[in-house]
């Protein structure tokens, strides 16, 4: 069963991702890749209290999870790989080209990334800066189908009518 | 005859936290029952993400004698944020799993509890309550001939 979604969502694990998503796709293990989270038993521990008990999840830093990428892909049960940012889901799509290119990462949902300094709204869930853009479209470059999709019941928006502004989720 | 002068609004008590309308909500539904709406200060987590989040609940907190948070879902944003802020607020008691009962027991018991009642005994009894209030109720048996439903 391979990860069946790659998730970018600034809220990381949350009510989407674990009832939204993790139902009806039946996920069974979350891939929280975070360095700043991989590193820190306190942040973990917080994470670790939204999941829901039949469901499993592993932190690991961009390097451990591309080293890891295969050992997850080969797991029978489906999984989810989340990251916080886009920065750390463009390593990790570069890394795991490299490191597992039978497993390359074919597709990326962007869920949330919510407004701070420095960003522009491009739709309701999706703020972002030039260079976040810049990541996104380099991601989308290596063949990556990107899309914003906040829930699995809306439409998943191309990433270039997302930064084009056009959309309108 | 001279009237007493009415006691000064407290101010919230309690913010609930929740996933969309929920919170506003639970809160309206609150000040129809009991008119005491005024002591849950609604928060949605709509549009938020987690920095804004936790930003409107330290802002709150700082505003009122806040010394609870109910939320929506163990695992949602809202309770994420809490633990957060609840990381330099020890005394701040975190509740999840928030329901209509849970919270007209608490403000019913907070609007009588004396100033230095704990917050998490009052949590705890609403929670009861909220948890109690979760039931299934089969149909009603048919009444015996004669009997007037």
């Amino acid at each position: 069963m391979p990860l069946v979604l790659y998730r970018i969502d600034d809220r990381l694990i949350h009510g989407q991702v674990v009832v939204g998503w993790g139902r009806p796709l039946d996920v069974s293990f979350l891939v929280l890749v975070d360095d700043e989270v991989a590193a820190s038993e306190w942040e973990q521990e917080l994470y670790r209290m939204a999941v829901p008990p039949e469901m499993d999840v592993v932190f690991a830093s961009v390097e451990d999870a591309a080293r890891q990428h295969a050992a997850f892909r080969a797991d029978r049960r489906a999984g989810m790989l989340l990251t916080g940012n886009v920065a750390a889901m463009r390593a990790l799509v570069d890394a795991v080209a490299a490191t597992d290119p039978a497993g390359a990462v074919h597709a990326v949902n962007i869920g949330g990334l919510h407004h701070r300094p420095g960003r522009v709204q491009r739709m309701r869930y999706v703020f972002a800066d030039a260079d976040e853009e810049r990541e996104l479209r380099a991601i989308a470059a290596a063949g990556v189908a990107v899309t914003a999709q906040d829930v699995p019941n809306a439409r998943p928006v191309p990433l270039a009518d997302v930064l084009s502004g056009r959309a309108d989720g | 005859m001279t009237s007493s002068p009415a006691p000064a609004d407290p101010g919230p008590l309690a913010v609930v936290a929740a996933h969309g309308d929920l919170a506003a909500g639970l809160v309206s539904a609150v000040a129809q029952i009991t008119g005491q709406g005024a002591l849950l200060a609604p928060m949605s987590n709509r549009g938020r993400g987690p920095a804004e989040l936790e930003a409107e609940l330290r802002a709150l907190l700082a505003a009122a004698p806040v010394r609870v948070v109910f939320t929506d879902l163990p695992g949602g944003s809202c309770t994420m944020a809490a633990r957060r802020v609840q990381k330099d607020h020890p005394g701040l008691t975190l509740a999840t799993g928030v329901n209509l009962a849970t919270l007209l027991e608490f403000v019913c018991a907070a609007g009588s509890a004396p100033n230095d009642a704990q917050p998490a005994e009052v949590v705890s009894r609403a929670l009861e309550r909220g948890r109690a209030s979760l039931v299934t109720l089969s149909a009603p048996a048919e009444a015996p001939a004669g009997v007037p439903r």
